[in-house]
């Protein structure tokens, strides 16, 4: 029998699963994010992982998580601070309880916590029976013990009957949120459904949870969250690697051009390149090149015969494409180059995201070299930014930079469906056959876009390629007078697309005292922070760039309309450097932070109002 | 089999259909002029639409070949000709995509892409220059100088074992190498042609002499005095059989070939190895292309045309299987796969 249980009611609710690398808390806390979608919340989530494939087991090396922000209201990141941590081992709290609001509820798996166990996560005695843990709502289960026993009558494999202990665990955290089992048990029986055994026991193991927590005297209450106010329309809950890629597919599809990746895997990256590898329904070349280099090359190949050229990468993958970058705005031919930054320099932390990839962004080719560079800033929006960026670049004929992040790559929010009909429209300077008037450098007086003439079209034939060409004809040229023209050109038909993208947008007044800014992956942060103390009565706003080359035609407007400006990264202060050289006429304050972790809303919101109370 | 997919010219072409408005700027007396005219004389003939033809090159005095023929034509960056051409192939298998490029941007700065195409066997024909030497910077030793050759970066004479491009293009699973001296614009032109009709990825690779500053490189083989006694002009089907009297010949004797004299310790031309291109067997294959003087001709011809899948080929088959077979047709039925739901 059901006993009645309190119910608390939470606007929103931070919650991480954590493991082994081989407890499956990826599958885990993906199950529950979705199961949480589908009872209407809004949500943000972020895997954490190690590096390496398998660390030793049961250390704190190879501890791996899954966290999931989900709320009643809009929810604008994966969280900073847990209100409710899962346990499988000890390395796995030793790890995360810095990460735990106190108060927060632990759910921790008391076999686990064995001699041997709490010796390899380093701890001196059982932090379950110590007291170390009285300031937070501790639940103790002997999950994998009773997951085996739930197990008994099946007569499976032991193997099997401990690696459904996750199951078990999500099914307590049904019951803490009485969410329903039925999506679940759907997907366990979709993703085993050649294995009769597997699915029987990872579905016996989530409905044995369920009912444990259901039982046992430990929760004494549940978790109530409700529907967010979300606008009408479908949704799906998306990465934003994968957002990347469809944003890619969905470019193709409206120019008409044919997609063509050319790409090295890197992480936090690859999973573009294997996302779009698994659509070649759609016509998508995905060619995994021999190294870094050969993947913008080959992209630049194919653009120059008329496809959309892609290529992905990170950090370091960027400083090996940067020869390539040039040919390609010299021959200016449309290449999207897709950056999920990742903590640097050299290897750096390939797991952890930062934004210190800007200034290479900008700046990091020969010559004079410039490129648009645009921002997403959320797993969804990759989706908006990797459209526009294949816009502009068919459009204007020019390379564009798209920075993500391994954050914003590996981490999933809601996505409301768009119709492919309803995006705007791209359409390509494709030279007609037998144009007469057809010259290489020929331009679009408004855009200085030149043509893209594909091989293949009769009368069109006609040489490109690294050196500087007259305008116009496209002849080899070392005149001196003509280089300068060619620079001109190239930079002025960059800055020119500065009227084709939107105004830069203020989140609160337009005036008062503290202007915070920001660009690409902090958007959710910054949003929570400022938004925070907007609602406690300050006069902050918030001015979050996607557009960084060129910038938004009402940029200086925006930024003139504070008593004080800080500018947020999560680098050495990059972006701050180029707006003091673009618009000198401000004084910023600066915040950074280099750790490989995102802000925290709590370090944000003392620090703004630090700076508010100073004269 | 040259390519059905790539539209055939509906008028018959000549070389003026390919002739650049651009000033040939190579030193006279340069072996690249001779490239250039057989590859004038090989594309009319192979008869694919003018506007069908693609030529990638690199850096080097090789890679400004495509200013010099009216194709649709890309001058990249050092060492990427290969990889550049890969994207054009691959997204356009509707044309016949050339690569000019030379020793140092193919087996130095750019030799990871050059193996990896060939290990592919993607359809592009590479046109390698190979003077053994770096002609645009002046005369730095390359990857093929012979080892002791005193250039400007080995005043003592080079400490490097060179590559032998015949070996390290079999050694990544070659399916076409051939090797033409560039003073046989004939030779030149039938082996271009044989490397059009190949399905895969064909090196040719050119002794081409660089008058300036590797002048005489090949004199020894490549010379009107030498050529015949020093060079073994390989035939489909026929024995190889070379020299002044035509009465030298290779032998196979136990795992190795031998250059032997006709009549000589009672071998006849029945003795004689017979040339077979398309052999899968790489074995002879490997050893003719590493044959040099003293105690060997240098083979000449088309050495290995062996058949295998092609890249491209590839790409478009399993497009075409997932288009077929997926449920998935445009990007609104991506967008709504999977776990969706409506608010």
């Amino acid at each position: 029998m059901t006993k009645q249980k309190n119910i608390v009611e939470l606007e929103d609710v931070v919650v991480k699963f954590v493991g082994d690398s081989g407890d499956g808390m990826q599958l885990t806390g993906t199950l529950f994010s979705d199961t949480a979608a589908l009872a209407g919340n809004d949500l943000a989530t972020f895997p954490d992982f190690p590096a390496e494939i398998r660390a030793p087991q049961n250390t704190v090396a190879g501890v791996s998580g899954f966290q999931v922000h989900l709320g009643q209201r809009k929810i604008f990141t994966s969280g900073d601070m847990c209100d409710v941590l899962v346990v499988m081992n000890p390395a796995s709290l030793k790890a995360n309880l810095k990460w735990v609001k106190p108060g927060a509820t632990i759910i921790a798996d008391e076999s686990a916590f064995d001699e041997k166990g709490i010796e390899k996560a380093g701890y001196k005695t059982n932090p379950l029976e110590d007291g170390s843990l009285d300031s937070y709502h501790l639940i103790k289960a002997p999950i994998s013990l009773l997951t085996k026993e739930s197990l008994t009558d099946l007569e499976i494999d032991k193997k099997l009957a401990e690696k459904t202990k996750n199951m078990f665990v999500l099914g307590m955290m049904y019951f803490l949120f009485q969410r329903n089992l039925d999506n679940s048990l759907d997907f366990i029986l979709k993703k085993f459904s050649n294995k009769p055994e597997v699915v029987k026991a990872n579905q016996v193991a989530l409905k044995a949870g369920y009912n444990y927590a259901d039982t046992v005297e430990a929760i004494a209450s549940t978790i109530k969250v409700g529907p967010a106010p979300m606008e009408k329309g479908r949704y799906r809950n998306i990465t934003g690697n994968v957002a990347t890629a469809w944003g890619l597919l969905a470019a193709a599809e409206k120019s008409g051009r044919p997609l063509f990746l050319g790409s090295y895997p890197i992480t936090p990256a690859t999973e573009i390149l294997m996302e779009l590898a698994r659509h070649k329904s759609l016509g998508a070349k995905v060619f995994q090149a021999e190294d870094e280099i050969a993947g913008i090359c080959s992209a630049i190949g194919a653009s120059f015969t008329g496809s959309l050229g892609v290529t992905t990468t990170s950090g370091p993958g960027l400083s090996l494409k940067s020869e390539a970058l040039g040919l390609a705005v010299i021959t200016e031919l449309p290449l999207v180059i897709v950056n999920v930054q990742r903590a640097g320099p050299s290897t750096g932390m390939p797991t952890k995201s930062e934004q210190s990839d800007l200034l290479q962004a900008l700046f990091g080719r020969n010559g004079e070299a410039p490129m648009i560079i645009i921002a997403a800033s959320s797993p969804a929006s990759c989706f908006h930014y990797a459209y526009m960026a294949s816009k502009f670049s068919m459009e204007h004929m020019t390379p564009v930079l798209l920075l993500t992040d391994g954050h914003m790559g590996f981490g999933s929010e809601l996505f409301k469906i768009p119709k492919v009909a309803d995006l705007p429209e791209i359409n390509p300077p494709i030279a007609k056959a037998n144009d007469h008037d057809y010259k290489p450098y020929r331009r679009d007086p408004v855009t200085l876009a030149r043509k893209w003439a594909l091989p293949g079209t009769e009368g069109l034939r006609h040489r490109i390629g690294g050196l500087e060409k007259t305008n116009i004809d496209g002849n080899v040229s070392t005149d001196p007078l003509n280089h300068e023209l060619m620079v001109n050109i190239r930079e002025d038909k960059v800055m020119r697309v500065a009227n084709y993208i939107p105004e830069q947008e203020i989140m609160g007044e337009e005036t008062g005292d503290l202007l915070v800014v920001g660009w690409g992956g902090t958007e959710g942060m910054l949003k929570s922070a400022v938004g925070h103390m907007q609602r406690a009565g300050k006069k902050i706003s918030l001015a979050q760039f996607n557009y960084i080359m060129p910038l938004p035609l009402n940029t200086a407007e925006v930024l003139s309309g504070f008593k004080k400006i800080v500018v947020c990264e999560l680098n050495k202060g990059q972006f701050v450097k180029y707006l003091r050289m673009m618009h000198p006429e401000f004084k910023y304050l600066q915040y950074n932070k280099v750790q490989g972790l995102p802000f925290h809303v709590k370090e944000l919101t003392d620090v703004f109002t630090k700076i508010m109370e100073e004269k | 089999m040259l390519d059905k997919r790539i539209e055939k010219s509906p008028v018959p072409l000549t070389k003026d259909d390919f002739a650049s408005d651009q000033m040939v700027k190579w030193c006279p007396g340069c072996g690249g002029h001779a490239i250039l005219a057989a590859v004038s004389n090989v594309f009319p003939r192979i008869g694919y639409k003018k506007e069908n033809f693609t030529i990638v090159s690199g850096i080097g005095c090789s890679s400004r070949f495509p200013y010099y023929v009216h194709t649709f034509g890309f001058h990249g960056i050092h060492g990427r000709a290969a990889a550049i051409a890969s994207g054009v192939k691959i997204a356009n298998p509707d044309q016949s995509v050339w690569i000019a490029t030379g020793d140092g941007d193919s087996m130095a700065i750019g030799g990871n892409h050059f193996i990896h195409i060939i290990r592919r066997n993607i359809d592009v024909n590479i046109l390698l220059f190979n003077n053994q030497i770096y002609g645009l910077t002046k005369g730095q030793y390359s990857p093929t100088t012979p080892m002791g050759q005193v250039t400007k970066t080995s005043p003592q004479g080079t400490i490097e074992h060179p590559f032998i491009t015949a070996g390290l293009v079999m050694g990544a699973q070659g399916t076409f190498f051939a090797r033409v001296p560039d003073n046989n614009v004939k030779l030149m032109t039938e082996v271009l042609y044989e490397a059009a009709k190949h399905d895969g990825t064909s090196v040719v690779e050119i002794l081409e002499n660089c008058i300036i500053f590797n002048d005489k490189a090949f004199s020894s083989v490549t010379s009107r005095e030498k050529r015949e006694e020093n060079q073994l002009i390989l035939r489909q089907g026929e024995p190889m059989i070379y020299g002044k009297d035509n009465d030298m010949g290779i032998i196979l004797k136990g795992t190795s070939l031998y250059a032997v004299k006709i009549g000589i310790g009672g071998i006849t031309e029945k003795d004689i190895l017979v040339h077979d291109q398309f052999n899968p067997d790489p074995g002879i294959h490997r050893m003719l292309g590493r044959m040099m003087g003293p105690d060997y001709p240098v083979a000449m011809g088309v050495i290995r045309s062996a058949k295998a899948s092609t890249y491209d080929d590839l790409v478009e088959d399993q497009i075409e299987i997932a288009k077929r077979n997926s449920s998935i047709k445009c990007v609104d039925d991506l967008l709504n796969s999977g776990d969706t739901w409506e608010i």
